[in-house]
Formats: C-alpha cells, structure tokens, sequence
C-alpha cells in the first residue's frame, strides 16, 4: 500500500471576530478569552454562506495547488459535524459544484476528528479508488450560542488535503485510529440547540490520547517524537497543543499553530493547519498529524517527505 | 474505608502544588468549581496522582468528578490503591 499527500488548500471566511466582540456577549474580558483558549480572533461566515460553500472552495484551492483537475478524482470525501441538513450530506453538493457526476463522495459526520478519519481512509483506498480529496467543513458560529465555555472557542472554515498512490511531496506511513463511545455526550451537537462541552472531561481525555496515538503510531514506524520535523494537530486550544509538545517531549516551535487567528474551526482546522504550513516551505522530514474530538473520536497519521 | 490521613495530606500537598494555592479546608468543596483548577491543571493532577501514589489511572477512569475534591481523590485511592 502507497499513498501519498500531494498538497493541501484552505479557505477562511472575511469577517474577522476578536475577542473583545465576544467578551460582553458571553460575559468574560478579552484577556479571559485569550488565557483560556490562546485565540484572539476568528472568523466566521456569512449568514448565507454553507459548509457547502467553504467546502468547494478549499476543494478548488487544494486542486490548484496540487495541480490537478476535479475530473481526475476517484472520490471525495467531506468531513463536517455542522452542515445544515441531515441527509444527504454535503459531499454530494460539493461534488456536483466541482462537477463531479458519477464519482463516489462521503459525508463524514465525525466533527473534530474527522479529517483524520478521512486522511487515514484515503490512504487505504487510494491505490483502487485514484486520486481522493478530502475536504472538511464547519460553520461552528451556527452552533453556539452564549456558553462562555463553547461560543469563545469556535470559528468557521475549511480546509482540503490531496491523497493519490501516485508519488508526491509526503508519504504516508502509517496511521492509528481510536473511538470510545463512553463520553460521547460530553461534546455533542444534537441537531437543534447548541454545541455541548464538557471542557473539563475533553481536556482531560485529550491531553492523554492525544500523545499516546502520536506516540503508538511512530512507534511502529521505529520515528523518535524528536525526528518530527512538525506536528500539525487539530486546533483546538493552545493550551492543549503547548501540553501535547510537553508531554511528547518536544519543542513547541514544533508544534504548527493558528488556533489564535481562526480558534478551533473543529474538523476544517487540522487541514487548515497544514495548507498554511505548507505554505511556508517547510524543511523536509517526517510529520505528524492528529486529533481529538466528539465520539471521542481520535488517532494520528506519519507521513515523511520524499524530496 | 475510613478516609487515609496520610494520604489525604499527600494529596493537599499535591493539590497545592499543581494549583499554586493551599488546598481548600472543606475536603469535598470542589476544586473546579471553586476556581482552585481550571481544565487544563486538571491533567496535571492526575498525573501527579499517578507518580506520588504509584498508580496507573486508565482512560476509563478519566472522569473529572472522580478528581473533583480532595474526598473524591482519597476515595478513589482507596479503591485502586
């Protein structure tokens, strides 16, 4: 099995909320905010803008970079814990609006953890599927409400990534994945009022599987946490992030973050993470990916570059 | 079990050592709620729990109320101890 990340592509909606435009609405200071969360801003869509929307147009920015056209993918995936309806999800509209019409697409209702869901079935299935996008979207601002505890945190954005088994700038290597559904109402949407958290239960459960899959999954690839030339994670908070790089044992530089700009867009920001580092021409070396979310839901992924 | 006087104090020690403040005299008073800890000291504790007492706390038991007070710590303790 060979799989390979061939680029990534991004999108963040224009408007820009700070912190000091919540601070009232949820009763905290800016500074609150910032303590808590590491986020000083963030962006949210427009009332009339989808994850359908956000979805395509990270979709058509990870095809440019990648160099490719929509016409050669053998599958999307769109991971989204926030799209509007229930059924069908929003896989099938980004499809069509990249004009895909006979190519398999699959919504992945995973939230947080779900562009590692799909990178990890990507890299399985792209030797017999061809070229895979997977795509996550989340318009969060539609899922809070005045919860000092959830509405800081949350921005809206996707992000897009680019598997094939045909070579390209970062092998895959291995890739763990975990559920355990004992905690799943400690951080639940049900569909109609807002978001749930139970902040002290995740962070908790975060800050411990976080670094055990990363270290389960270099471990079987014989790669030191030391090795890891970057760590994109989901951003969730950076208190959690500057934690996992101290219980890897690692200097946080490693850690690629943008939780401050965008806060925690759930499972678009692992994606968006890695289009922007990406960006930066990034030395050559192994990467780490991984996340943790709802279910809970988590896991890790190595890839190493091939130049 | 009655509760562990010894313990009881080793885990204040720890207690204040992870928040920087002495722990509450009301040994049920909630840590979180109080303000004492906040999310992200919480992991913190546990593992400090794990390395004073020898202990190893499986994911299963990674409930916060079972680390919500100074009688909770203990009782767990004396349960896995």
């Amino acid at each position: 099995m060979s799989a390979y990340l061939h680029g990534f592509g991004a999108y963040l909606p224009e408007r820009v909320v700070p912190n000091v435009e919540l601070a009232e609405r949820v009763g905290k200071t800016s500074e609150w905010i910032e303590s808590v969360s590491g986020i000083q801003e963030r962006r949210w869509a427009r009332p009339e803008e989808t994850v359908a929307d956000m979805g395509v147009a990270a979709a058509e920015d990870c095809l440019r970079k990648a160099g490719i056209s929509s016409n050669t993918l053998g599958m999307l995936m769109l991971s989204s814990g926030s799209g509007s309806r229930g059924f069908p999800g929003p896989a099938a509209e980004v499809a069509a609006r990249l004009g895909l019409d006979s190519t398999p697409a699959i919504d992945l209702p995973i939230a947080s953890a779900g562009s590692l869901f799909g990178l990890a079935l990507a890299m399985r299935l792209a030797e017999t599927q061809g070229d895979i996008l997977v795509v996550a979207a989340e318009k969060m601002s539609a899922l809070i409400e005045n919860d000092p505890n959830t509405a800081i945190l949350f921005g809206d954005g996707a992000g897009a990534a680019l598997v094939s088994a045909r070579p390209g700038r970062w092998r895959m290597l291995d890739a763990v994945l975990h559920t355990d559904g004992q905690s799943r109402d400690a951080l639940a949407f049900d569909g109609t009022g807002p978001l749930k958290m139970n902040g002290l239960t995740v962070i908790l459960q975060a800050a411990r599987k976080i670094p055990s899959s990363i270290t389960e999954v270099l471990a079987r690839q014989n790669i030191s946490a030391q090795q890891v030339t970057a760590f994109l994670l989901h951003q969730a908070n950076l208190n959690l992030v500057t934690r996992v790089a101290k219980s890897l044992g690692v200097d946080p530089e490693k850690m690629f973050a943008n939780v401050q700009r965008y806060g925690n867009t759930s499972s678009a920001s692992m994606l968006i993470a890695a289009s922007e580092w990406a960006d930066t021409n990034p030395e050559p070396g192994p990467i780490v990916f991984s996340a943790f979310g709802a279910g809970f839901h988590w896991g890790a992924i190595v890839a190493d570059s091939t130049a | 079990m009655p509760p562990d006087s010894t313990r009881r104090q080793r885990l204040r020690i720890l207690v204040q050592e992870v928040a920087g403040k002495p722990a509450p005299d009301d040994e049920q008073e909630s840590l979180f709620e109080s303000g004492l800890l906040d999310s992200f000291a919480l992991p913190d504790l546990v593992s400090a729990i794990e390395k004073e007492f020898g202990i190893k706390v499986p994911d299963s038991d990674l409930n916060p109320r079972k680390f919500d007070s100074i009688d909770r710590m203990d009782a767990y303790l004396a349960d896995h101890s």
